[in-house]
This record gives C-alpha cells, structure tokens and sequence, in this order.
C-alpha cells in the first residue's frame, strides 16, 4: 500500500469523519445563533418555488439511495429476496430520476443565486465553497451513474465501494477495495468526505434541524422567563461587574 | 379555571396624529440593524390604505392566522403540521420583501466629492440597500401615508373590497384616520403554532410572545402565520424577529418605547388575568361575529375573589392581581367596554385592543356646519354614517356594526356630557342614560381617556421579585436576545466566523437592563459608560437622556483631545 493511498483512504476518511463530527458539536455550543437555513425566499420567490423542491426532495432521494446502496450489504438485500436485477433496475431508474432532480433544482438555484441581484449580494465565500463541493459531488456521482449505464457496463459498487465505506466505518478501512474501484467513483469518494469536512462549518448545518419534532409537539410553547438555557461555558461572563449601592 | 397573566395594551385611536414617532423610535431601539432595513416593529399606517406589508389583512391570498375546519376544530389557516413541512423548501404564502419594501439609502457622499463648478447641483441617488445598485423607490411602509396616491392605492385596501362601490367613494371623501400596530401579543398565537422549531412561545409569566434566536432555523412559516404579518424574517442573520414587547422595560415596570415616546399619549398598558383553558375554546366560537364578545369573555375580573384565589393558586404575584385591578386595560376593555380587538376573526386572540375613533363623525357634522358636541346630532351622525362604521367593524369586530356602534356611542355621550361641564352648563345625565352609563361612571372614563397621567395610563408590575435577584440573572436575557444593537454585534456590521449572522447572540442589551434596573431602584440616574458608545432609546423614559446617548468623548480617551 503505497503512502499516497494510505494518505487519500485513510487519513483523509478519518479527519473530515472527525472534523464533520466535532465541527458539529462545536459549533452547536458556540454558534447556535448562526445555525439556520439562511433563505433567500425574501429576495426572489419565483425561482426558488421551482428549484428548491426540485434539488431538496431530489437530494432527499440520493440520501435514501446512498443508505441503502452504501450501507446495507449486498448479501442482506440477497437475503432479503431482492434478486440482482429488480436491485440494479431500482437503483438504476431511482438513481436517475433522484439525481437528475437534484442536478435540475441546483442548476436553477444556482442561476438564481448568479442572476437575482439581493441573492448575489448575500452569497458569502463560505457559501460559495460550499456550492463548489456539493456541485461537484454531486455532479461525479450522476456522472458515474448515468454514463455506467449508458455505456452498457455499469460498475457494481456494491462489492468494492460500498464495503470500503463501511470498512472506514469499522475502523477496519479495507484501501485495496476502494483502489480498486473506477476513477470516477474515486473522486465522487474524495469530494464528498471534503464536502464532509466542510459541512459543520457551512449553512448545510441546517440539514440537522429537520423539523420533525413539529409533527408531535402542541401548538402553543410556553416558556418561563426563569426556563432560559444557562449560558454556554465558553463565553466569559459579559456582564459588567458593578459593585452594589 | 387556569389564570394566567397577560401584558396587554389598547391604544386610543382618536388622539393619534399619524407622526409617526412611535414607528422610529421603536426602530432605533430594535430594528436599526443591517438585515431589518425593511422592519417595522411598530408601523403607522392610514385607513383605508393597504397596510403594511401591503394588503397583508387579504387571508385568503396570506393565510394568516387560524380558521375553523369541516368539523368545527381550529387549524392553522394556511394547513397543518404536515402542509408546512412539505412546503419547508419553498413557502408558497411568504410576502417576497417587494410586498414590503426594497430598503434603501441614498449615495450621499457623491454630494461632498462630486467635482465643483458643474452646471448642476449634484444629486444624492437612491441605492438599494439589498444589492447597492441604482434604485427606483416606488413603495415604503407608509407610501399611502394620509391617503398619499390617492383612490388608486386606496382602492386595494383589502377592507374596501367588502364594502359597496358607493360606500367606497362616500368613505374616502369623508373619512381617514391613523392604525398604529404592533405585535398582538397574542392568547393563542398562530406565528408560534406555526413555527416548526418551537422557536417561538409565549411567556408564561407575562404573555410576551417571543422568539429564541437560537432556536429559530429560519423556515419562515412563522411569517405566514401570522395574520397581522408582524414577525418579520432578518434576511442577513436568517432568523425571524419580532417585537418583543420592550421586555427588558416591562421587566422593570416601564412601558415599551413606543408607548412612552407616543406623542398623542394615546397608548394603555396593564395586566388583565385571563382563563387559559378558554382560550382555545373561545377561538373556535363558531361565527365570527361573536368572537369579539368571547375573547372579552376568556378575560377574568380581577376584583371576583374567586378569581384572585385561583389566581394565587397558580402563582401569580400578589402585586400582579393588584396591577390587574387597577389596570387601564382592563377597565377599557370590560368596565366602559370601548376597546375593541384588531380583526377577531383572525382567532388568534389578539391583546393590542383599540378604541375605535369618533373624529371622523364628529369632524363630518362640523364640516356640515352642525353643532360636533351636541349628543343629540352624535347619536344621529352615527345612526346615519354607516359609512365608517362598516369599515371600522371590518376592522375591529369581523363586520358587525353593533359593538362599533355602542362604543362611538359612548365615547360621544361621553364628549357631550363633558362639555356641558365644562362650560359650566347643568350636566345632563340624561345622556349617560342614553348609554346605559352612570354619570360616574362617564367622569371615570373621561378621567381615563383624558386627563390619566403616566402612571394611570402604565399600570406596570415589576418581573417577581420573590423570585430571585433580577441582577444576577441578567445573564440569562442574552439566551432571548432579539437585539444586535450594540457596536461590534454581528448585526452592526461586525462578523463571526461563519459570515454575518454567526457567533455569540448579542446580550440584548445587559448594559440597559442594569441600567434600567438601577433607575427604577433609585433616583441616582445611571452611568451611562456601559452603553457601548452609541445612541440606545431602549433607555429612554422621558425622566431623563442619560444612558440613551453615548458618553462625550474625554480627553484622556480620545487621541487628538485637547489636553490643557
Ligand atoms: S400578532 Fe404577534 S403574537 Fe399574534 S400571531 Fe402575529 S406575531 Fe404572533
Ligand atoms: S407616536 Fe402616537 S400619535 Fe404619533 S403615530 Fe404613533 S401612536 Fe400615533
């Protein structure tokens, strides 16, 4: 195993996994301010009514899709009675549509971001990194997806990619799997740990917040004053010390 | 029976002028931040006329506030918790900031560098303030200011629509007066029912309707759902903000600014006890109609003992029940019931009640050269003016006229029986009869309306002292913190990590909070050091400027100072 594959499916895997797991925690105690989806609905609405359902339920979709093509083994859906073909078909066609909608809404997002002057005005470097690692992520994967298919000799990740990922996930990384593999899913591999690495430090933070809580909890919150969380420990007491009387 | 403590105010729409003071100094104390260009917390605006964000009070275009279903039960207008999570990407019934207005400022400095000697005086154009280019202002809060543009603005008001095309003109030629709002505070609000984080609750100790600025993701259904369009989405942080009531004041017994800045003295603020287990039940009364009466009735009265020992029951101050008694609120609301709820039918409980205005009848009879005290011509002029009084109940009591109707009534009984005393005339208590008022009972009202002095008009308990030193948890305020405004906060320009909205929330305003703490304890008025070097009229209370200006540089803090 030469330094170069240990570097890039060893080391790396495991600071971004570290970094995305920290950087989280961190910034939730320090930055719960600044956690939020940072909308641009106010600027422009028309756009976004297309675009953003389109990518969100479209990456929703590749979310599912990464679970069960990455996480459960191919002998556990085997088990399962789910013949090699019905898989390949649904990943397949699911794949598509899910990727197709997702590279669609972001292509729309995005031109509305470039063109809509206040969305323009409001897109930080932070955002604009951010935009770069996900298009790029998600550009590779379609990418290995539809141009597999269409050439006729679709990889099977299932028996290099998918076990290497959960390899890393055992802290058992099995690198030969993974070097193996097409360059293509390569790369979607190497750009989606950094988009990781990135990812508690960006507006994608959000993704933590889904609201599902929503569905259960009564209408109205109340609160007491005296109820207010205490104050997070990194902060030096701000108040200014006056001596009584 | 559950009592709880409410913060309610009513303001009195006769005596406003329209100036506006209110609008500005509650925003140089909240909104006067980057990212809350366009916010008004408070907002002035001239009926008829579209409001503020324009034609907001349309619920069948905004959805706002709560409506009753198939089976009679109360939901969310705009639909339920599963609704709004689907439409979490994109919010359909969001106003964009046009409905608002594109904030702007304008290009001053070219008027100090622009070349000399030109043929034309040099010009400061305007510049959006949301991208920095060129901008054509064409909207603002109160672009139909005192019906400014005229009946084709007027036009849209989305009350109009529901009266006759004949009305329409009759009322624009006749009639305008001023509708200061502010958040409602509301019993059962939809703005938090709304809100899938739970950002947004409601305290229990004094009913302010607040938002957890680190709880809110910004998903702005709160926006929607809010009838009266008054929670407001800061598009820099990305979190919604609204008026919080000037908590740190009330928490220390003084009134929200803009009461105490409210150049007509036209603003009322007490507690009043309601029965919180009634709330929901009063909000789905069947016809809209009778809601007016039923959101009285969820009120409790504070001298019933029965009342007071359910109200110890649930720990309320014994100072709270006594503010509640003496309460301005309360007396205008249920003793001499002449304030009326903005838009019932919203049923969402609204606790900023108003005494609709009589001016507009009495300025009509003496534009027609009648006698505009005369109770006799009054009664008549109301009889006859359907006019206003069809607007004024679309306003206040979800169209019907009768309530509107008995209030103008009052208030002119009230006029013309004042009168003759104060000409010196035998009073004539005939014209409290007409009213089904004791003359006592006129005095005291006219005494409330006219002549209450400040601490009448503001019946403000403290925050509990029972429970623990108010100062040493001033800390905890900056967990509630709304306000960005001291200088070097993320909202003033100033920057986390992660852009402008990250870091720490801005303490709102601790320094105030010690400061106003102080005042109220003593008469020592505070050092105004710790209020960071700038202009803060979250100090303001009228005794005195300190504390509301930054101090006068010294010589041994400034550089260039002129050491003797
Ligand atoms: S008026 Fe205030 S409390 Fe009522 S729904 Fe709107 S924001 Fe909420
Ligand atoms: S300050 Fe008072 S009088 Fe002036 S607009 Fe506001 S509410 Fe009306």
């Amino acid at each position: 195993m030469s330094a170069g594959n240990i570097l890039l499916w060893v080391i790396v895997p495991y600071i971004c996994i570290a970094t995305f797991v920290l950087g989280h925690i961190w910034r939730y105690r320090y930055d719960k301010f600044g956690w939020t989806t940072r909308s641009s609905q106010l600027y422009e609405r028309r756009l976004l009514r297309i675009g953003s359902p389109l990518f969100h339920f479209g990456i929703l979709l590749v979310i599912l899709g990464h679970v069960v093509g990455i996480l459960i083994p191919e002998s556990t859906t085997k088990a399962l009675g789910v013949s090699e073909h019905a898989y390949h078909l649904s990943a397949v066609t699911l794949g598509t549509v899910s990727g197709v909608m997702t590279v669609a809404g972001m292509a729309i997002l995005i031109y509305r971001r470039r063109t809509t002057g206040p969305v323009f005005s409001a897109t930080t470097t932070n955002d604009k990194i951010m935009y770069v690692l996900l298009a790029l992520t998600i550009g590779l994967g379609l990418a290995t997806t539809v141009l597999g298919n269409a050439t006729g000799a679709a990889h099977d990740y299932r028996v290099d990619v998918a076990p290497w990922f959960r390899s890393v996930l055992y802290f058992d990384p099995h690198t030969h799997l993974i070097v193996a593999a097409p360059i293509g899913f390569e790369i979607h591999a190497i750009s989606a740990w950094l988009l990781f690495a990135f990812w508690p430090f960006s507006r994608l933070v959000h993704v933590f917040s889904a609201p599902v809580g929503y569905l259960t909890r009564p209408y109205i919150v109340y609160r007491s004053r005296e109820a207010v969380t205490p104050r997070r420990g990194w902060e030096g007491s701000r108040l200014p010390v006056e001596p009584p009387g | 029976m559950r009592v709880m403590a409410q913060m309610a105010m009513v303001m009195n729409l006769d005596k406003c002028i329209g100036c506006h003071t209110c609008s500005v100094t509650c925003k140089q104390a909240w909104t006067n931040r980057s990212g809350v260009e366009y916010v008004w917390f408070n907002n002035v605006e001239t009926r008829p006329g579209q409001g503020y964000p324009r034609t907001y009070q349309d619920q069948e275009r905004w959805q706002g506030g709560w409506t009753l279903n198939r089976r009679g039960r109360l939901t969310l207008k705009a639909g339920g918790r599963v609704k709004k999570l689907l439409n979490i990407f994109s919010n359909p019934l969001m106003p964009s900031i046009q409905d608002y207005y594109e904030p702007w400022t304008y290009d001053y400095e070219h008027l100090t560098t622009a070349p000399a000697g030109q043929a034309t005086s040099p010009v400061a154009r305007p510049k959006s303030l949301l991208t920095g280019a060129d901008h054509k202002i064409t909207w603002s809060a109160n672009w139909d200011d005192d019906l400014g543009g005229g009946p084709e603005l007027t036009v849209n008001d989305p009350l109009l629509a529901r009266v006759s095309e004949k009305i329409r003109l009759d009322y624009e030629r006749a009639f305008m007066f001023y509708l200061p709002r502010i958040c409602e505070h509301c019993l059962n609000p939809s703005c938090a029912a709304s809100c899938p984080s739970g950002a947004i609750y409601k305290r229990t100790e004094d009913g302010i309707v607040l938002v957890d600025q680190d709880r809110c993701r910004g998903w702005r259904m709160c926006v929607t759902g809010c009838p009266y369009k008054k929670v407001y989405f800061n598009h820099r942080t990305g979190k919604a903000e609204k008026c919080t009531f000037c908590y740190p004041r009330i928490e220390v017994g003084i009134p929200t600014v803009c009461s105490e800045t409210c150049v007509g003295r036209l603003r009322y603020i007490g507690v009043v006890l309601y029965d919180a287990d009634a709330v929901l039940t009063a909000a789905a009364t069947p016809d809209v109609k009778d809601l007016y009466q039923a959101q009285r009735e969820v009120l409790l009265d504070p001298d019933d003992p029965a009342v007071q020992a359910a109200a110890e029951a649930a720990g309320i101050p014994r100072d709270w029940v006594t503010a509640a008694q003496r309460s301005p609120v309360w007396a205008l609301i249920n003793r001499f019931q002449v304030a009326l709820p903005l838009h019932p039918e919203y049923r969402t409980m609204p606790m900023v009640w108003y005494i609709p205005p009589l001016s507009p009848v009495v300025d009509q009879l003496r534009e027609t050269g009648h006698d505009g005290e005369d109770a006799g011509n009054l009664f008549g002029a109301i009889e006859a003016l359907r006019i206003p009084i069809g607007y004024l109940a679309e306003l206040f009591t979800a169209g019907d006229p009768a309530p509107v109707d008995g209030v103008l009534r009052r208030l002119a009984a009230m006029r013309s029986y004042m009168r003759d005393i104060n000409l010196g005339q035998p009073p004539r208590p005939e014209i409290a009869a007409a009213v089904g008022m004791s003359t006592a009972e006129l005095q005291d009202m006219f005494r409330l309306l006219a002549v209450a002095k400040y601490d009448e008009r503001y019946v403000i308990p403290p925050a509990h002292p029972e429970l623990g030193d108010l100062r040493e948890r001033a800390h905890e305020l900056e967990e509630l913190a709304c306000s960005l405004d001291y200088d070097d906060g993320p909202g003033m320009g100033g920057s986390g990590p992660f852009g402008e909205s990250s870091g720490g929330p801005a303490p709102v305003a601790v320094e105030t909070f010690h400061a106003l703490k102080t005042r109220q304890t003593s008469d020592r008025l505070t050092d105004a050091s710790s209020s960071r070097g700038r202009v803060n009229l979250l100090n303001w209370d009228g005794k005195s400027s300190e504390g509301v200006f930054p101090p006068k540089p010294t010589a041994s803090s400034t550089d260039e100072g002129d050491a003797p």
